[in-house]
């Protein structure tokens, strides 16, 4: 059996394994990272998009509203390319409290977050659909973040220092001589070759799916708590800024601006199983009510897609029983096996947000070379990620403005997420995947407000071609992936969303008929009908 | 609310491409990439005062998408605003300045009419004005008539009658055509109203507003709406001959400029296209029907921003009640000038290719004269065939013998 040698291995593919990887990496350690999906694919793509300022924590969790201004600051310096400066609001509606204002501004200013009330009249101006009863404004440095671009360049980086990043590789077992952590033995689930990855050290990175990788390391009683939370996506940009209450933290209350669309979340409701987080009508009725006190209209406006995240809560066993995770802690664990159950070689890191992840990386990758016994310095709050050396921020016309140049040569596939054949081939070539919901991460296809209507069946059409894949697979792909985008839209369906689904509808079903499209091919089909 | 009227309606769209292939701009050129992308689609990815697209300043602004759209979506709305802000960011060039302000001109070269008209047919001064200005040497121009509707409509002699209708004649009318004044007054008072026509109406701003010019537009629709609103709260109706300029106060403030005021509230209510209000005069039984024959075969171009009016043609079912007068619908789509877009030096050809059809269709027939209710658009199709173009207005006009 092939096996790999490395110095330390990363399991997770979400925010906080990339970063960690990212920070391995760039220390010099020979790093590589195993994910049983794609990248971003968990947690990580599955939240609203929001760059906390720290705002939402200043009153309740000083510590968590400190590390995310400071987290703030430096992603805008190294991962400006991810980042959209739309800067946050926290508005009094009729149903918050005004005087909990007086409370915020404090709190921000205790933590170091630049805040300032505005007046409302200023704010309608800037913001015309927001609701005209909100009696506070204030603003903060909040802004949006695009998670897959970030996780994406932590493992460019990764790879430019040598570090190797597997994706659809499944942690199977980890392995352990005596009380030293070794390794893991993986799964290739593509093509269901089996290897173990011998590393000096072992990160469990793998947020809500931590208690389960610390179980094979024997190392029990890692309690992380799943919850759950939906987001909604809207069709387009309600607002330019994000939008929060101004209130302690609750569901639905928060409006994130990110790329095309605008994102009502969340929810939080504790689940068992973090691989199934499923979406109920009431609490999209809930966040549809949440978003009407926002922005009056919010349900006649068309929401395109509903999601689940599921957020890794670590929590302390010893701690009394608690049903609602949003009281746990957000602040991130960092384990330290070797004390806590004296296994050496393994460090688990859970729990946390988006917005600290590359706090939560350092200190991993320092307690691991404490437990080295080396010093290497930290280079991921200094140099920035390779797509974001410019130190420009994304900006929300970019795919348009460049579009403009190359129009009249390059063929559009994807007209909601302005996508073009050429980079699409590019990206198809680089990601070498025969699964066109990867492709989507990657660039965003299908995406917008069509749901992959129009590109789907051109996307799979090209992926055929780059790939050389045979027409069966090619079937299974389109049909995959429509699978994909019917769940997210399937619970919102009302309104303009419901007319589009109706036209994709004609067009997969009517002309393509992709239900009777052949999936495999026809000995394997009378093999199986006929054994 | 603006913002939900118009950028809302984007959620609308299916992308179903039914504008697409109806834009008689992105079938003439490719520089335009037609009007679902740079309208719904585009509009998604714009925000704020950046303009993140040039190419949006190759719509005409007709307004056919919006009218064609099956599921609502005010397509053209979205790109006037979207260029609003495109020139705004840009820069508004001087050209775009002086061509969006015809009363300004005109006020100007109507004393000296004469030497402006021969000015704007000198070969050599039109070749200076291009290469400086950037408006076409080719671009069809009318002609200064020296002397202004308002100034005929103090000497003329109003009989004395029940009825009063206030005339919004707009500019064109005043400064280069008068005689189409005069001839709607004699049309309207046959058929038994006093004409009021308020002096001093200024420019309705349609032009500027489909140049970016918002700000502007919006200070000439108030001062505008300011003249006309005491008539309309005295309950009289209002009558436009030329159909952009009657559209603008009907809806185009409201949709494109985002104006709400009262004055512009009982206007649009009062405002009617003068075929429109002569039509509903003829369903009520109120119009006079002594019409003699009018033994010719004309054709009839719909304007654009007549369709915007949402009215149907009643200009088609007027022509219906001349006796041996044979009406062909050219059913083209546009001529291309779209107000001021087929003047620009880098838009001409579009323009005139937009109207290639149109021209062939109305040369193919000899007419005497070709129909249509939009002066720009007759100005065009005068430009594009060489036949004569008249407003529905004269064929009525000659009709009743006036």
């Amino acid at each position: 059996m092939k096996s790999v040698q490395t110095e330390v291995l990363v399991i997770g593919g979400g925010a906080t394994g990339a970063g960690v990887a990212w920070d391995v990496a760039t220390r010099g350690f020979d790093t590589v990272l195993v994910e049983r999906k794609d990248l971003g694919e968990g947690t990580t793509g599955r939240f609203h998009g929001l760059l906390h300022s720290g705002g939402r924590y200043a009153v309740k969790d000083k510590l968590a509203a400190e590390e995310c201004i400071h987290e703030n600051l430096v992603l805008r310096r190294v991962a400006a390319n991810t980042i959209e400066n739309t800067g946050g609001y926290f508005v009094t509606t009729p149903w918050d409290d005004p005087a909990f204002g007086d409370r915020f501004m404090e709190g921000c200013r205790d933590c170091g977050i630049p805040v300032e009330e505005i007046a409302p009249p200023d704010a309608f101006r800037a913001e015309p659909r927001i609701n005209r009863d909100i009696s506070r404004v204030f603003t903060v440095p909040d802004a949006a973040i695009d998670a897959w671009k970030l996780v994406w360049d932590c493992a460019k980086s990764t790879k430019e220092h040598n570090g190797k990043i597997l994706t659809y590789h499944r942690v199977l077992d980890i392995l352990r001589t005596g009380d030293v952590v070794r390794g893991a033995s993986v799964r290739n689930e593509l093509s269901g070759e089996e290897f173990d990855v011998h590393a000096d050290v072992t990160i469990n990175a793998t947020g809500a799916w931590a208690g389960k990788v610390a179980d094979m390391a024997g190392c029990p009683g890692v309690q992380v708590l799943a919850g759950k939370g939906i987001m909604i996506a809207m069709n387009h940009r309600l607002v330019n800024v994000v939008v929060n209450r101004c209130t302690m933290p609750a569901d639905g209350d928060i409006l994130v601006p990110i790329r095309t669309v605008s994102v009502i979340g969340t929810t939080d409701i504790r689940i068992k199983d973090p691989d199934e987080p499923d979406v109920t009508q009431a609490e999209v009725e809930q966040m549809l009510d949440d978003g009407e006190k926002l922005v009056p209209g919010f349900r006649r406006a068309r929401a395109l897609r509903v999601w689940a995240g599921v957020r890794p809560l670590f929590k302390d066993v010893r701690a009394p029983e608690t049903s609602d995770t949003r009281d746990v802690s957000r602040s991130h664990a960092l384990l330290d096996h070797e004390a806590r159950d004296g296994v050496t070689g393994f460090l688990t890191i859970t729990g946390g947000k988006l917005t600290t992840f590359r706090m939560m990386a350092e200190e991993t990758v320092d307690k691991m070379c404490e437990q080295l016994g080396t010093r290497r310095e930290c280079r991921t709050s200094i140099d920035p990620l390779p797509a974001s050396r410019t130190g420009k921020f994304y900006w929300l016309g970019e795919r348009l403005s460049k579009r403009e140049a190359t129009m009249h040569e390059d063929q559009l596939i994807c007209e909601c997420e302005l996508i073009q054949r050429r980079n699409l081939e590019r990206v198809m070539k680089q990601r070498s995947s025969t699964i066109l919901d990867d492709i989507r991460r990657a660039v965003r296809l299908g995406m917008g407000p069509c749901q992959g209507g129009f590109c789907m069946y051109r996307a799979t059409g090209i992926l055929h071609d780059v790939e050389r894949i045979d027409s069966w697979t090619a079937n299974r792909s389109l049909r995959d992936f429509l699978q994909e985008r019917w769940k997210g839209v399937q619970p919102i369906l009302y309104g303009d969303q419901l007319r589009q689904a109706r036209l994709d509808d004609w067009i997969f079903h009517g002309v393509l008929d992709v239900e009777h499209l052949p999936t495999d091919r026809l000995e394997d089909r009378a093999e199986r009908e006929h054994p | 609310m603006i913002e939900d009227l118009i950028r809302g309606s984007l959620d609308h769209c299916v992308k179903c491409t039914i504008c697409e292939t109806h834009c008689p701009v992105s079938r003439a050129t490719p520089l335009f990439p037609g009007p679902k992308y740079v309208g719904p689609q585009a509009e998604r990815f714009r925000s704020g005062d950046v303009s993140p697209d040039d190419s949006l300043d190759y719509c005409s602004g007709c307004g056919i998408c919006t009218q064609v759209c099956p599921q609502g979506v005010k397509v053209a709305e979205i790109n006037s605003r979207a260029r609003r802000t495109l020139k705004e960011s840009r820069g508004i060039p001087l050209r775009d300045k002086i061509i969006s302000r015809p009363t300004l001109s005109a006020r100007l070269a109507t004393p000296v009419a004469p030497v402006a008209n021969w000015s704007l047919r000198n070969k050599l001064i039109r070749a200076a004005v291009e290469k400086t200005i950037g408006v076409h040497r080719r671009a069809p121009m009318p002609k200064f008539a020296g002397r202004t509707f308002q100034s005929w409509a103090r000497k003329h002699d109003a009989p004395r009658l029940d009825r009063s209708v206030v005339y919004f004649h707009g500019c064109s009318t005043n400064f280069f055509e008068p005689d189409l004044g005069a001839k709607t007054v004699a049309v309207l008072e046959h058929n038994g109203f006093n004409v009021i026509a308020p002096r001093g109406q200024g420019c309705c701003g349609l032009p500027l507003q489909s140049n970016g010019l918002f700000d502007d537009a919006t200070g000439y629709v108030e001062r505008l709406v300011a003249k006309l609103a005491p008539y309309a709260r005295e309950g009289y109706d209002i009558v436009a001959t030329s159909t952009s300029c009657g559209l603008m106060l009907k809806r185009e403030a409201y949709e494109i400029l985002g104006m709400e005021s009262d004055d512009l509230r009982v206007v649009s209510e009062r405002m009617y296209d003068i075929c429109e209000f002569l039509l509903d005069l003829q369903e009520r039984g109120e119009l006079e029907t002594d019409l003699s024959p009018v033994p010719m075969k004309v054709p009839y171009h719909v304007p654009c921003q007549q369709r915007g009016h949402e009215m149907g043609k009643p200009a088609v079912d007027l022509f219906r009640l001349i006796p041996e007068l044979q009406v062909v619908d050219t059913q083209r789509a546009c001529c291309g000038i779209a107000g001021t877009y087929g003047l620009k030096k880098e838009k001409y050809d579009i323009a005139m290719e937009v109207g290639r059809h149109l021209f062939e269709d109305v040369t193919r027939m000899e007419p005497e004269v070709s129909v249509c209710d939009s002066e720009t658009c007759r100005w065009q199709i005068e430009h594009g065939t060489r036949i004569r173009s008249v407003h529905p207005i004269e064929l009525l006009h000659r009709s009743y013998e006036l």
